[in-house]
């Protein structure tokens, strides 16, 4: 099982969701997160001053799959989210030890789906 | 992407240059159109400080209207509302920590004031002259006794009691606008404290000079300078009032690069929907009667807003301000601009003609527009919501704009003003003025002064980070769940 972490531009969303949608994944959970990175802060302007602000809005996809389901998953969020400029977000994939089924008791890959 | 540089004919900036010329030419058009008054209009004449103006003479003075009392009924109700509308203009544009603790402040000078006035403001304002004409005699209408329901206030044709309370709502927004000006950073204490003493001590004295009637060296409403709804008395006083307590006061920790932008703009346009609602109470009703003055007032009060509100957006539009790129209209300046129109219409409001409106708001969103922008920056002081760039400096052109666009019949003598060809009438404005902005300055100094030695004015820096919300009101505007 792995767990992956995406970081994407909210604009992005819903094309990242219809691409996981169309590969057959449908459990999902997204935030609305705050940070920084190489796309630096967004400028605003209030009554004639610019404002900066360094951490930029973006959403976070939380993503629970079987080993079988991982590159397909992460394809659909790269074609999804990408645009080819800078802040376009990243993917990060890590081991997941167990998942739980709060309703059936039901462990590990079973769980999953 | 945007326009680098210069505009490019059929793009959004062409129609704004033409916009922009256009209230440019306003002052000649001003003259051309703002012709003599008809008769009626000169049967008002000595009424030149409106509402407030106790030695005005009025032909049918001596009985109650119904109408006019019906009309100012609703006006005061609309003046009222004005403060609430205040409360989310200014509490839209502070951080969520602070939101509750400036619409606490807003309604505590409904509450505090509201008390004030009526047990003693109220005289202060409008009682006989006392110490020379600087102040009402506080026993003329202690507790507001003498103040009748059935006979009408001199020179009006309303009871007493009606034109007390359409006044009080003047009192209490004046010293409401001024919480612009030191959000997020004052102790809620000091701020009640200092609210109580200024509006007795600054307010109700220049509302004396003004409008209560004051004769000698303080009776500039007897000297023929116009202010029809407030603007020396309320907005120069407040703005100036404003400046004093935000240079005292200091910046805010982290001013200007650590301040967080507003944190709910629609609620600051809902605030500044209903203060444009309100305003035509304020100036309306500023007639003190269902006259065609009130008219004149309503119909200039919303040109002018619309005026300035337009010119505000055209401004940030075709100036380059973010990364070189062309500017963008934004919704805070829009309402920053109808805020500055607002205010500059006010003294202006029954003496102008609607071409004249014109003038006055574009020459509002562009004077508010330097200071806000350009001046405070260069400055360094930290007036939080800019109350002296929108409400002072507004106000300062508002009071000035009368003597330049009063049609005749109003002004000195009937004469109008200067577009009139009756220059003496800026001349009576600036002095109105100078008195104003000396008197509150060096009154709110020795007031905040004061105040600060007994209770401290800042809040302490820990409670300042954590916000006033929580801090001094033991309370928060969002839960993080539910």
């Amino acid at each position: 099982m792995k767990y992956i972490i995406a970081v994407i531009q909210p604009e992005r969303v819903h094309d990242v969701l219809d691409q996981l949608e169309a590969k057959g994944i449908h459990l999902v959970t997204t935030s609305t997160v705050k940070g920084r990175g190489r796309q630096k802060g967004l400028t605003h302007q209030y009554r004639g001053l610019k404002s900066t602000s360094t951490l930029i809005e973006k959403v976070k996809l939380e993503i629970a799959v079987n080993d079988e389901y991982l590159e397909t998953a992460v394809e659909a969020i790269e074609t999804g989210a990408c645009t080819e400029q800078i802040g376009d977000g990243k993917i990060f994939v890590t081991d997941l030890e167990q998942c739980i089924r709060i309703r059936t008791g039901e462990r590990g890959s079973a769980a999953i789906g | 992407m945007l326009r680098r540089s210069g505009w490019v004919p059929g793009m959004p900036g062409a129609g704004l240059w033409l916009w922009v010329l256009v209230l440019g030419l306003m002052p000649t058009l001003a003259m051309a159109q703002d012709t003599a008054p008809s008769g009626a209009e000169g049967a008002n004449a000595e009424v030149i400080t409106a509402a407030a103006d106790v030695v005005a003479v009025v032909e049918e003075a001596g009985t109650i209207n119904t109408g006019d009392t019906a009309w100012m009924l609703v006006a005061s109700a609309l003046v009222l509302l004005m403060t609430p509308g205040l409360a989310f203009f200014y509490g839209g544009l502070v951080r969520r920590k602070n939101i509750l603790s400036v619409l606490m402040q807003c309604f505590v000078c409904m509450g505090l004031v509201t008390v004030l006035w009526a047990l003693v403001g109220f005289s202060l304002a409008f009682g006989s002259d006392t110490l020379g004409g600087f102040i009402g005699n506080p026993a003329d209408f202690l507790f507001l006794n003498g103040v009748e329901f059935d006979k009408p206030w001199p020179g009006l044709t309303i009871s007493g009691q009606l034109f007390m309370i359409f006044q009080c709502m003047f009192a209490v927004i004046t010293p409401a606008l001024i919480i612009g000006a030191f959000a997020e950073r004052m102790k809620f204490s000091a701020f009640c404290a200092f609210t109580a003493a200024w509006v007795l001590i600054v307010y109700c004295p220049v509302a004396h000079w003004v409008w209560g009637g004051a004769e000698g060296f303080f009776g500039l409403g007897a000297d023929g300078a116009l202010d029809f709804a407030g603007g020396t008395v309320i907005h120069v006083n407040a703005g100036i009032a404003a400046l004093v307590a935000c240079i005292m006061l200091g910046k805010r920790q982290g001013y200007p690069d650590g301040i967080s932008p507003p944190h709910q703009l629609p609620f600051a346009v809902l605030g500044a929907g209903l203060l444009w609602f309100g305003w035509f109470g304020f100036n309306a009703g500023s007639a003190g009667a269902a006259t065609d003055q009130a008219v004149r007032a309503f119909v200039v009060t919303h040109i002018a807003t619309a005026a300035a509100a337009m010119t505000w957006a055209a401004i940030e539009w075709v100036l380059p301000t973010v990364n070189g790129h062309g500017g963008r209209p934004t919704m805070l300046g829009t309402i920053t601009g109808a805020v500055a129109g607002l205010v500059a219409i006010t003294p202006a409001s029954g003496f102008v003609g609607p071409m004249g409106a014109l003038g006055v708001g574009f020459g509002a969103s562009v004077l508010s527009y330097v200071f806000v922008a350009k001046v405070k920056p260069l400055a360094g002081y930290d007036d939080s919501l800019d109350v002296f760039g929108v409400h002072g400096v507004s106000g300062l052109w508002g009071a000035i704009a009368a003597g330049i666009w009063a049609v005749p019949g109003y002004g000195i003598d009937g004469a109008g003003g200067l577009l009139a060809g009756n220059p003496v009438q800026v001349v009576i404005q600036l002095k109105a003025i100078l008195y104003t902005v000396v008197y509150s300055a060096v009154v709110s100094m020795v007031l905040l002064k004061v105040v600060d030695v007994i209770f401290g004015l800042r809040a302490e820096q820990h409670e300042e980070r954590v916000g006033l919300d929580l801090t001094e009101h033991a309370e928060v505007a969002y839960t993080v769940l539910d």
